[in-house]
């Protein structure tokens, strides 16, 4: 049992690491770190962050939702085939769906040469190393997180449940904002959840898509640890990515408590 | 026959803080068909998983022929048990399944393949050996769990709610079939279950179990005719109860007051002193609903008829408020049987026919 | 009701989700030197691949590294999930919310908590730290499979099995370990799979001494584009094609 112990101490040591950034490395205790991410600089790449972050979400969202509504009601046959090709992308490469979509967006790629020849534009249009590029690549990679928890909380809607408030009354609208969208909450904070904080952190997407512009938290902290070796600062910053976590996290759970469902985890 | 097999002395078990078994007693017989019968949470599961050895019990001791169970592990004890919902091994075959504890015993190829063989034919399965568990219907099912258990031969077969899972005439059917079973294989069943109707139908005696006490033990006769006490006479039937009042004793009869109606009734074995209050029990059969203008009975109005097939049940409500269901079976001949909704009518039963119980107010408080 | 808005809808987001991997495969049979211009068929940049020492170097590095995450973290994980369903024990929640945690956390975090924790203790970035890393995030996500599976089991089964005459450790063998194995299974392609797709923790936990597959496309897709990145993701595309056919098949199996 030791054994099985073992990698979750791990764990537990290294979170205790990074909630005492300043304890590592050098001994004075200080806030310095976290005055330093108050800086405008960092300030900005972070409320940046968080923005595109948040877009990639709202997208997420608004793609997966009614996607999720639609592969619910479909024929039960075809869902196990339709669930599985939603699945495929999941367990490919990220790195190499990230440069598929570069692949797409590149000014001598496949979208800017199909536009200049159907005429619809003359010079390829710069997409690629833009913020709209990185949207778009982490759109793409982080849908299926969305759209999983969603699928499986329309999968447990009821149809009669719709029947029901329809029978009793109430309309189209009224029916979805009564019924389907409070009993679907819970998996939309779950898919928020999933998307979110990855956002944030996927630097390699911002790499390769961005360029040197548009830079994720992720960046940040990659850059301060790896390149910059400024550990204090980096843990200081994925402390915060962690907080944020905690918050999201707890919203979570509080959803879930409110359908009565049981707390586990 | 009425040689003990299994003796539970003292048994007591706690979960939690609360009581399961209260210092249980319990003889069993060689070769009989012991019935467990309670409503839920009764104990009369945790007693047959004591007995399989699932669970230890806190006090007490079991016995199985002079030998000491305590400290023998489950699979150990020369007995087995036919499980709930089966418990059929999924990634094995018919065969596989049945043939598990003989291979568990190291028995040589040929001797598991015979006993797997013959025990199949006799639950009728030979022909499905090589099928897997889920490709089985609910009986199908039922009987392999049985013959894997008895194919190793156990003194006791212990099995807990084995027909829950069917419908209504499967169940009837493998009642039967258990029944044929047991007479064949000569093993002890220790059979578990909250179906009255099963219990009484199949066993040769029945303990009637609530909150970890064994309330009557007997044959299903008695259990049904001669209740101990009030929780057995309406948990096993149904039960028209009459309060009384004694007013005389004479040798072997009583003069009762019953609502204000007197009556004569036989005398039975507990203490009876003039002035006592007891319970006079009848059993919906055993009523006879008479025409209003009877000279004696109970008045009241029928409000509810249902008709059953071969009896007709009837629901009346005494003028006093109380309500008595009445059994009748037909009797085309009789003109006054079939009562209207809503018609007058009065109530009464052959002499002899009902049963007297002490009224303990205790006990009856928690009933009603 | 009308049908099909919703099926064109999902028609068209699956367009969405394939186009780019689409374009990825046909490109990865380009002829041309530059990356976008179409120059006929070919299978050259195959064979740059295969050429390229480092890089299949790499390949195995990788392979290696995901099988071993995968069979140490499938071993700790059953045993794990075992432990939370079967025994009572003390800091059995928490051990649970860490699992949790870890699963929910953003890669980055469970990336420098780790680099943090190895430096201190002074272990060399390389396989073992690798594998570590890998083990711990791959760790939830089989124990999550194997739960799942073990609360779906009837506790009867193993009780059977004792009644049968089994003792613990046959009843493990026999039974146990037979009716888990599709959750078994399950668990280790996952874990391998989330292994080989890993590019956030190994970037912090790697050393210069072992090199893996995923950060090698990473220092080559960083810049501009590279043809050899087509053929290489479409082989990967392939190989997890497999893997998750596999999965499904037996999880399938497992369903009837």
């Amino acid at each position: 049992m030791l054994l099985v112990l073992l990698p979750n101490l791990l764990v537990i040591g290294a979170s205790f690491m990074t909630r005492d950034p300043s304890d590592f490395l050098s001994l004075p205790l200080t806030l310095d770190n976290y005055r330093r991410l108050m800086d405008p600089l960092y300030l900005q790449v972070f409320l940046h962050s968080l923005y595109m972050a948040a877009v990639t979400t709202v997208l997420c969202l608004l793609i997966g939702y009614p996607f999720a509504w639609a592969l619910a009601r479909v024929d039960k046959r075809w869902q196990t085939l339709l669930m599985f090709l939603l699945i495929v992308p999941f367990w490919t490469n990220s790195l190499v769906r990230t440069y598929a979509v570069k692949l797409l967006l590149a000014s001598n790629g496949l979208i800017n040469s199909a536009l200049q020849s159907l005429g619809i534009t003359e010079a390829p249009i710069t997409m690629l190393y833009t913020e709209g590029a990185v949207i778009v690549g982490l759109v793409y990679l982080l849908l299926p997180f969305m759209i999983l928890p969603l699928y499986a909380v329309f999968e447990d809607l009821r149809r009669e449940l719709l029947l029901a408030s329809h029978d009793l009354g109430a309309g189209r609208l009224a029916t979805f904002f009564h019924v389907v969208l409070p009993l679907t909450l819970p998996g939309v904070i779950a898919g928020v959840l999933l998307v979110l904080l990855p956002a944030m952190g996927m630097f390699y997407v911002a790499d390769v898509l961005g360029g040197a512009k548009n830079l994720l938290v992720g960046n940040v902290i990659k850059n301060q640890f790896l390149d910059a070796r400024d550990w204090p600062f980096g843990a200081a910053a994925s402390v915060l990515l962690t907080l944020a976590m905690a918050v999201l996290l707890l919203a979570h759970r509080l959803s879930r408590r409110r359908l009565g469902e049981e707390g586990e985890t | 026959m009425s040689q003990t097999l299994l003796s539970v002395r003292g048994i007591s078990k706690h979960y939690a803080g609360k009581a399961v078994l209260r210092s249980l007693d319990l003889d069993i017989f060689d070769g009989e068909f012991l019935t467990l019968l309670g409503p839920s949470g009764c104990g009369k599961t945790t007693l047959l998983r004591l007995l399989a050895g699932f669970e230890r019990a806190d006090s007490g001791s079991l016995t199985l022929a002079g030998q000491d169970l305590s400290p023998v592990p489950p699979e150990r004890r020369p007995l087995n048990t036919v499980f709930q919902q089966y418990a059929l091994f999924p990634h094995m075959t018919v065969f596989g399944n049945v043939a598990y504890g003989l291979k568990m015993e190291k028995r040589p190829k040929d001797e598991i393949h015979q006993r797997v063989t013959d025990v199949l034919r006799m639950v009728q399965l030979d022909q499905l050996a090589d099928r897997k568990p889920h490709q089985l219907s609910g009986g199908q099912q039922q009987r392999v769990a049985i013959a894997r258990a008895v194919v190793k031969r156990p003194r006791l077969l212990l099995l807990d709610e084995p027909l829950s899972a069917l419908d209504y005439k499967l169940r009837r059917q493998m009642q039967l079939e258990l029944k044929r079973l047991q007479r064949e294989l000569g093993i002890t069943f220790v059979f578990v279950t909250h179906d009255q109707e099963e219990a009484l139908s199949m066993s040769d005696r029945v303990a009637v179990m609530r909150d970890g006490v064994i309330q009557q033990l007997g044959t299903p006769r008695e259990i049904y005719e001669r209740p101990e006490n009030l929780f057995t006479a309406r948990f096993v039937g149904e039960t028209n109860l009459f309060p009384a009042r004694v007013t005389a004793v004479n040798g072997e009869r009583i003069a009762v007051d019953i609502r204000g109606l007197p009556r004569d009734l036989r005398k039975r074995e507990f203490p009876i002193e003039v002035g006592q209050q007891v319970n006079v029990l009848l059993r919906p059969e055993d009523i006879r609903v008479l025409a209003a203008d009877a000279d004696h009975g109970f008045a009241g109005k029928v409000i509810e008829r249902n008709y059953k097939g071969s009896t007709l049940d009837s629901l009346i409500r005494l003028d006093d408020g109380n309500l008595v269901l009445a059994s009748e079976f037909f009797d085309e001949d009789d003109p006054a049987f079939d009562y209207r909704l809503g018609e007058p009518v009065k109530v009464s039963w052959v002499d002899g026919w009902e049963w007297l119980l002490p009224m303990d107010e205790e006990a009856d408080a928690i009933q009603a | 009701m009308k049908t099909w808005l919703p099926r064109t809808y999902l028609f068209l987001v699956y367009a969405l989700l394939y186009l780019p991997i689409a374009v990825l495969v046909v490109y990865s049979f380009n002829d041309s030197r530059t990356a976008y211009r179409w120059g006929g068929w070919s299978l050259r940049w195959y064979e740059a691949l295969f050429s390229n020492h480092a890089m299949v170097q790499a390949m195995w590095n990788s392979l290696w590294l995901a099988l071993a995450a995968a069979t140490v973290s499938t071993l700790i994980g059953a045993l794990t999930a075992l432990a939370l369903q079967r025994y009572r024990f003390r800091g059995k929640k928490a051990l649970r919310g860490m699992l949790f945690v870890v699963m929910m956390s953003p890669e980055i975090v469970l990336a420098i908590s780790l680099l943090a924790l190895f430096l201190l203790i002074g272990l060399q970035l390389g396989f073992i730290s690798l594998l570590l890393a890998h083990v711990t995030f791959c760790l939830p996500f089989v124990v999550i499979t194997v739960a799942a599976r073990l609360n779906g089991l009837d506790q009867r089964l193993l009780e059977a099995a004792r009644d049968l005459g089994a003792g613990e450790f046959t009843t493990m063998r026999t039974i146990l370990v037979p009716v888990m194995m599709p959750a078994l299974l399950a668990g280790w392609l996952l874990g391998f799979t989330l292994s080989l797709d890993d590019v956030v923790v190994s970037t912090f936990v790697s050393g210069p001494s072992y090199e893996i597959l995923p950060l090698r496309i990473y220092s080559m897709v960083r810049v501009g584009l590279k043809p050899e990145v087509n053929a290489l993701g479409s082989l990967l595309l392939v190989f997890s094609l497999i893997m998750l056919v596999i999965s499904q098949l037996i999880l399938m199996r497992s369903k009837r």
